[in-house]
């Protein structure tokens, strides 16, 4: 296509009409996240459906998120190590690696890689069934797309969330305990102590919260994105890509807000 | 002469038919963003009747059969389907009238993650009221129909397309629904194997005594249709014989920019003076 042909093939839209269009988008999301919840107290519950999705959401994504956690434990434990060295104070690292993957990065890791393999995955995943009109099929059928789709992956994923970021909390544990002895001498039993004492109720409070917040995030933005799919096999690809970036962000954004809430109500 | 009467065998259905009119559309309109796809249509589909439905791409045919079952709201108008009005019917009320009208989607729509025998069974086992036993007779029962039921542990993507065309109506017709709906059920895939199609909706339509609306962009489906009846007896359709008449009744509706420029039977057909419609069954 010639550059000209492009430019002319680009439609101007007005920005009475964008703004519409995002009030609409923000509306329709917050119906779908809204009725995922009602639902829950809706027959018919689909117990088998969660159980399958918390098969493929929790398990399926225990390995990553257990690696990019240690790993981040273990990177946030050698930085450290450089700036506390300069006071004399490395035997604090349990505590800083503590506090940090606990309260934030644990959650917040967690839910970034959850977002990006499962929000894609049920973007797609719905995106297919919409443009393939087996969305339509199950309406025809008289079932609730939303009762036997949305529900039961929020549910899993919110579940699945808060384990996965317990077990990625203890990864990342390790990862920091692992360079804290093996690189850079610390006794093994000090970092544990040092990393366990230091956590008290608000930490682990703040940091079980986080994932179901994140875990609800994930899951309503990629059903969102996904039953929104307009325009074939290429907006199946928009829309995953959409879904990811979307909750991803959401997550970051939330985050400040979640943990400045909890601050408040916890008194931390 | 008399009429002569054709072998056809009782039907599925033990439920008696209702008098009105199955379908009625009350000038309905339609757009999406600025684009008017449907401009204050109206029609009906009395009781039995089969109405075949034609119109250029994007004439808005798929779109009218969607609305027909409440999965599209009109932007104006009223939709009445067995007697309900589903242009004011909330979501869970449409899932009670949809029980009775089964429709076959333009790709099949099957579930791809779902095995022939639960694609088919899936209304079934959703309600949750019928036992596993009977949905299964019942599964086998449809997959007869269709003649395929070595099928039933098969995943739509193992299957061609007029096979899975074939198992969309084992779907569509479980529940033994008084009306049903096709969409281009014959679209994209070859003669013999659309004429088996064919074959097997005149079957429903003579066995079963089903009203349907069928979308489609073959001439000659309609045509068929119009021309023969399903022997029972020797299990495979038949020319309607010199003088015959089948008990179905055959209308034809043609779209053109959102309005209906056609509706009547064959012979109505054959002798309009419009023009594009000369034009378009030549």
């Amino acid at each position: 296509m010639a550059a000209g042909d492009f430019l002319s093939s680009i439609e101007l839209i007005s920005p009475t009409e964008f703004a519409k269009k995002k009030i609409q988008s923000l509306q329709d999301y917050s119906i779908l996240a809204a009725e995922s919840v009602v639902n829950l107290f809706r027959t018919p519950r689909y117990v088998a459906d969660m159980i399958q999705q918390m098969d493929l959401i929790g398990f399926g994504s225990l390995p990553i998120v257990l690696a990019s956690v240690f790993f981040t434990g273990a990177a946030l434990a050698l930085n450290s190590a450089t700036t506390l060295s300069r006071f004399g104070a490395t035997t604090v690292i349990g505590q800083l690696v503590s506090i940090g993957i606990v309260r934030e990065l644990g959650p917040v890791l967690a839910g970034l890689v959850v977002a990006g393999r499962n929000s894609s995955g049920m973007a797609s995943e719905l995106g297919s069934m919409i443009v393939t009109e087996q969305i339509d099929a199950m309406r025809a059928l008289g079932t609730d797309p939303l009762k036997k789709l949305v529900t039961p992956r929020v549910v899993a994923t919110v579940v699945m969330m808060f384990f996965l970021t317990i077990l990625g909390d203890l990864m990342g544990l390790l990862g920091g305990g692992l360079v804290a002895n093996f690189l850079l001498g610390m006794n093994a039993h000090e970092y544990w102590s040092n990393a366990w004492q230091t956590l008290v109720f608000s930490d682990v409070f703040m940091g079980l919260m986080k994932p179901l917040v994140f875990g609800f995030i994930v899951a309503t933005v990629g059903c969102y994105y996904g039953l929104s799919t307009k325009g074939g096999t290429q907006g199946v690809g928009r829309s995953t890509t959409e879904a990811v970036v979307a909750a991803m962000i959401l997550i970051i954004v939330v985050d400040v807000f979640v943990t400045r809430f909890l601050m408040v109500v916890l008194g931390s | 002469m008399a009429t002569p009467t054709l072998p056809i065998e009782a039907p599925l259905s033990t439920s008696q038919p209702p008098s009105g009119p199955v379908i009625v559309f009350e000038d309905v309109s339609i757009a999406f963003e600025e684009n008017v796809v449907l401009d204050g249509i109206s029609f009906t589909l009395p009781h039995g009747e089969t109405k075949a439905i034609f119109g250029v791409a994007g004439a808005g045919k798929s779109t009218l059969l969607k609305m027909a079952l409440g999965l599209l709201k009109p932007d104006s108008g009223h939709i009445y389907t067995l007697g309900e009005d589903v242009t004011q019917m909330t979501e869970d009320q449409l899932f009670e009238l949809r029980r009775n009208v089964g429709i076959v989607f333009q790709e099949s729509a099957l579930f791809d993650s779902l095995t022939v025998r639960e694609n088919v069974a899936f209304r079934l086992m959703e309600e949750g009221k019928t036992p596993a036993a009977e949905i299964e007779r019942r599964v086998r029962e449809a997959l007869r129909f269709v003649e395929l039921e070595n099928t039933v542990d098969m995943f739509p993507a193992e299957l061609s397309g007029g096979m899975r065309r074939r198992v969309a109506i084992a779907r569509a017709i479980i529940t033994q629904p008084e009306t049903l709906l096709y969409d281009s059920p014959t679209g994209g895939l070859d003669p013999v194997t659309s004429t088996t199609i064919v074959e097997l909706i005149i079957k429903q339509r003579d066995v079963s005594k089903t009203s349907s609306l069928l979308v489609t962009h073959r001439l000659q489906d309609a045509f068929i249709m119009a021309n023969h009846y399903f022997d029972a007896k020797a299990n495979q359709m038949k020319p309607v014989p010199p003088g015959g008449k089948i008990e179905a009744p055959l209308a034809f509706l043609i779209l053109r920019d959102g309005k209906v420029i056609f509706d009547g039977n064959i012979d109505e057909l054959a002798h309009t003076k419009d023009e594009y419609i000369r034009e378009y069954i030549s």
